[in-house]
């Protein structure tokens, strides 16, 4: 039987801030759904490791990009979720315009190199 | 900005913020788990991280040393209030100092943009006169040269101020009315002089101070308008000074002035506003904002050499007339800077030696503490922060230690401020302000990073396996310790030489003052002035003439010399008043000997005293040659003058003065000298050999009298005996300053005595603390030879021999800290030549005498350890561990 052929998932650790605003940006979300959004999403190549997502989430808190707020999750707990503030917004938007550029940059050099 | 917020609220709710982060990540272990994913890491590191993003670990490690800081100090009650006490008396002695070095040379002038001030000088270096004073057309000059917002001139002096119940004698200064507006200082009450006012002589306007004001007017709400009588004058007070306000004179006399009258110093009692003719009045000024110093001076240069071609008659080539720019702040500073310089590296020394005490206690310490810092290394603590958690303690001991020194600084505050002399320039500006505050925790912190991390640096105590190591067999690792105490005793013992030898040298100055010999007799004399008025218009005043004046001394002098235990007496002007007058007093006159000199422009200036015949003999100069004044010389008979040995030696060398004839005070008739008296030291103890002219008084009329009375007085009644007596022949005259001459020969010394008591107090503390630490040291290095001397003693040795050893190595470290301190005092000293008198900063008696007595007390503080040496049981020691 062949085995299912699934790479390990990666950790991308530069672009998570990036990653976790554009989740938000959605509507607001607890750390784990955070975690689990990004997975999804990226088709299960992505993994969030905690040793890497709270200390973020509590630097993007400093900076002020999210903010928290109590909710309930969907085990019916009393969770804190995170939501995207004004500054968060304008910084997705500014990150996003700055990946963008790289990547199409870096595009170009692999496609005429 | 919002992110700061953020920072500081976490700070505040922290409690709140971690519960939270620690519910998310306990939430999400759940979530993992009933996933099946239950690998999540270590937790308490990833919580650890998290809170580090907020950005307080350093908070945290600090209130964790802190903490751990006083647990240790308080652990160690006997070492922490040692510790604590010798850097209370270190910084606190050298924070006093500072205090004082902050309003003297820091601060000197308390007005506003006070660089811009400077004082004008005039000289003639071409006849070696400086500071000749300044005619009033050089001074118009000035305020239309462009370079100066405002330029000032002003006098100094005293008045008679009649009207109120006694009449006073006031220190006074006419000033032009730009003074006020120059330095730039608003009145308490009304006004100050318009500056814009050009009345040519006195505008009978005056400003008093606070103190006047409280004084003779009691403090009257009405004081402003109120007509004063000054000098058989009315004057009309505008305006009154605040408290704090002092003149910035450059003599104590200035200095106290009470009070200023505006006058244009261009018509009476002034002398017509020529070229010519000087008038002995200072001169200071405001630069235009936005001139430097150097750019004022060079313009005034070009200015100089423009007048000196339009006006080659006033200004005779050969006298090189320059006129001189100076900080005013140097000129209220004056002398002064280099003792408190002097203070202020003695104290210094005194913390330093501090520090190296305070030091080898740490170190004494350590060898109980390597355990401990071997465990906590292996606990995964890294070196930088074992190094800062070294360094918080010592930091805490010596910031505790400041707080203390301040406290008792502040205590004791007054009683030190009483020990400063009275002479001192911004003596009320001397208080624990911000800066000083500033200096005094900068200074802890020093000390403590001197103290912590000496230790550490000698002994490289970090390196941890050598630390482990030393704890498996005690005497044998604590070499290096033992080696950074030799050194550090050596250090201290040189720091405490030099500061000995400082204070060796100024003591031997003082004592070659005390027994200097003056040329004139202080005891069982007394003085006692008074002065008579001198109106703006000469018309109305009753002693105009020397012969009008002399009726009245002649009836002073016979009514005095019929008080009980009065011998002798005799009266002059302040110039004759032995040490008792400023520099302002000084009458310095253009001399001209006939032959030589022929124009007032190139002439030399004298000093001039002027005195009764009996001066002489009550006072013990003894006569050289001819004659001193008799009863006979008169304002009808020609002019005679008595001269000094250094007068005669000037200007009339391998000559005979007597019969000579010189012209004085720019007056027309020919002066002859008639006799020859011995050099005495009237101006201060340690000058000699100041040229000097006597006038008789019945010849030239003195305005500033000093009654001189020699005998066995009562010297608390004496002064209203005279004043009773005076006041009888004249009720207008005050009558003020009863003091014998011992006392003003006393208060004369007063700044050296000063320096020497400090330098002294610090030298002493210093001998004690290099003691200590000597004894420590050694007792150290015994308690570590317990069992070698032990071993020696159980073979057989001498316990003599054992005496001898120990003392041997202190009498080692001694000869090596005598050796590095005599070096370093070579040095030193040098720099104190200023401030000695009739000893050299080398004076080999002093480097000898001190370096024994520094020696003999290294000796016995080693004494008591070797005899616990040489008590050793041999048995008892070899049990020991």
């Amino acid at each position: 039987m062949p085995m299912e052929l699934r790479p390990n998932p990666v950790t991308p650790s530069g672009a998570l801030p990036l990653l976790i605003l554009r989740v938000l940006h959605s509507g607001s979300l607890h750390g784990y759904a955070i975690a689990q959004r990004i997975h999804v999403l990226s088709s299960e190549v992505l993994a969030i490791e905690e040793g890497l997502l709270y200390p973020t989430l509590q630097k993007m808190l400093v900076k002020g990009w999210v903010a928290s707020e109590w909710g309930v999750s969907e085990t019916n707990r009393k969770v804190r979720f995170y939501r995207l503030t004004a500054a968060g917004r304008k910084q997705l938007e500014s990150e996003m315009q700055s990946y963008d550029r790289v990547t199409r940059a870096i595009q170009e050099i692999l496609r005429t190199a | 900005m919002g992110e700061l917020f953020r920072r500081i609220r976490y700070l505040i709710q922290r409690r709140r913020f971690d519960a939270e982060l620690a519910g998310d990540m306990e939430f999400h272990r759940q979530m993992a788990a009933r996933e099946g994913r239950g690998n999540f890491g270590n937790a308490l590191r990833i919580e650890q991280q998290a809170r580090e993003a907020w950005g307080w670990t350093w908070l945290d490690d600090l209130v964790h040393d802190l903490r751990y800081a006083c647990r240790t100090i308080s652990r160690s009650p006997g070492f922490s209030l040692i510790a604590v006490a010798t850097m209370a008396l270190g910084i606190g002695a050298t924070t006093a100092i500072f205090s004082v070095i902050d309003a003297t040379l820091l601060h000197p002038l308390p007005f506003p943009d006070a660089q811009q001030l400077v004082r004008i000088e005039d000289d003639l270096p071409g006849i070696a006169v400086s500071d000749v004073g300044i005619s009033i057309p050089e001074f118009w000059d000035l305020e239309n040269s462009g370079i100066f917002q405002y330029v000032s001139l002003n006098g100094g002096g005293s008045v008679n101020l009649t009207g109120s119940s006694q009449p006073a004698r006031i220190q006074f200064e006419p000033v032009s009315p730009t003074y006020f507006a120059l330095l730039g200082v608003k009145p308490e009450l009304g006004r100050t002089f318009d500056p814009n006012d050009r009345t040519p002589g006195f505008t009978l306007e005056v400003v008093i101070t606070d103190g006047l004001w409280k004084r003779e007017f009691g403090g009257d709400p009405h004081i402003l308008g109120r007509s004063l009588r000054l000098d058989n004058d009315t004057y009309q007070v505008v305006g009154v000074m605040p408290p704090g306000f002092r003149d910035p004179g450059q003599t104590p006399g200035e200095r106290s002035t009470d009070l200023w009258a505006g006058a244009g110093f261009a018509a009476d009692p002034a002398p017509d506003p020529v070229r010519g003719s000087r008038l002995s009045l200072g001169t200071i000024a405001r630069l235009k904002p936005g001139l430097t110093l150097a750019s004022a001076q060079s313009r005034l240069d070009a200015l100089v050499a423009a007048l000196k071609k339009q006006y080659p008659a006033d200004y005779p080539a050969q006298t090189e007339w320059t006129v001189r720019l100076a900080p005013l702040s140097e000129s209220v500073v004056g002398n002064l800077r280099q003792s408190l310089l002097l203070l202020f590296a003695a104290v210094g020394l005194v913390l330093l030696i501090g520090c190296v005490n305070v030091a080898n206690l740490v170190l004494a310490r350590a060898s109980s503490r390597s355990r401990e810092i071997a465990v906590r290394h292996a606990m995964g603590a890294t070196r930088s922060r074992l190094m800062r958690q070294l360094l918080t303690e010592s930091l805490l001991l010596s910031i505790l230690g400041g707080i203390a020194g301040l406290i008792t600084l502040a205590c004791i505050k007054s009683l030190l401020l009483g020990m400063i002399p009275e002479s001192f320039p911004r003596l009320n500006g001397i208080s624990l302000n911000w800066t000083v505050l500033g200096f005094a925790l900068a200074l802890s912190i020093a000390a403590g990073a001197i103290f912590g991390l000496a230790p550490i640096r000698l002994t490289g105590e970090l390196d941890v396996m050598k630390a482990i190591r030393q704890e498996g067999r005690g005497s044998t690792g604590s070499a290096d310790r033992a080696h950074a105490r030799r050194i550090l005793v050596v250090t201290e013992f040189a720091l405490s030489l030099v500061l000995m030898i400082a204070a060796g040298l100024l003591l031997r100055s003082f004592w070659q003052l005390f027994k200097v010999q003056l040329g004139f007799r202080p005891d069982r004399v007394l003085s006692v002035q008074t002065w008579l008025p001198e109106p703006n218009d000469p018309r109305t005043d009753i002693y105009r003439t020397a012969t009008q004046e002399a009726t009245l001394l002649r009836e002073i002098l016979r009514r005095n010399a019929s008080l009980p235990g009065v011998d002798e007496v005799a009266v002059g002007d302040l110039a004759a008043l032995p040490l008792g007058h400023g520099r302002d007093d000084l009458n310095m006159w253009p001399f001209m000997r006939e032959g030589h000199e022929t124009q007032t422009s190139q002439a030399p200036l004298v000093e001039t005293a002027i005195v009764s015949p009996g001066y002489f003999h009550l006072l013990g100069i003894t006569l050289l040659r001819g004659r001193v004044f008799s009863d006979q010389d008169v304002e009808t008979t020609p002019a005679v003058a008595v001269i000094n040995e250094a007068m005669a030696r000037a200007f009339w060398p391998n000559e005979d003065p007597v019969g000579k004839r010189f012209k004085l005070r720019r007056r027309p008739n020919w002066i002859t000298v008639a006799g020859v008296v011995a050099d005495a030291r009237t101006e201060s103890p340690s000058q000699a050999g100041i040229p000097l002219i006597f006038l008789s008084i019945y010849q030239f009329r003195g305005k500033d009298l000093a009654l001189f009375l020699r005998g066995q007085v009562d010297s608390s009644a004496i002064g209203d005996q005279v004043r009773a007596q005076v006041q009888s022949v004249d009720a207008e005259l005050p009558v003020f300053g009863a003091q014998t001459l011992d006392s003003v020969l006393s208060d004369s010394l007063s700044p050296r005595r000063f320096s020497l008591q400090m330098v002294g107090l610090f030298a002493i503390t210093a001998l004690l603390l290099a003691g200590l630490g000597i004894y420590g040291t050694i007792s150290y290095v015994v308690g570590e030879q317990t069992r070698e001397i032990g071993v020696r003693l159980a073979l057989g040795a001498d316990r003599r021999a054992i005496l001898t050893m120990v003392l041997g190595q202190g009498l080692r470290l001694s000869t090596a800290g005598a050796a590095a301190g005599l070096l370093g005092a070579l040095i030193v000293t040098r720099l104190m030549a200023g401030v000695l008198y009739g000893v050299s900063p080398v004076d080999p008696t002093t480097f000898v005498i001190v370096t024994l007595v520094l020696t003999a007390v290294a000796l016995a503080a080693c004494y008591l350890p070797a005899r616990r040496a040489m008590k050793v049981d041999p048995l008892a020691a070899l049990h020991y561990e």
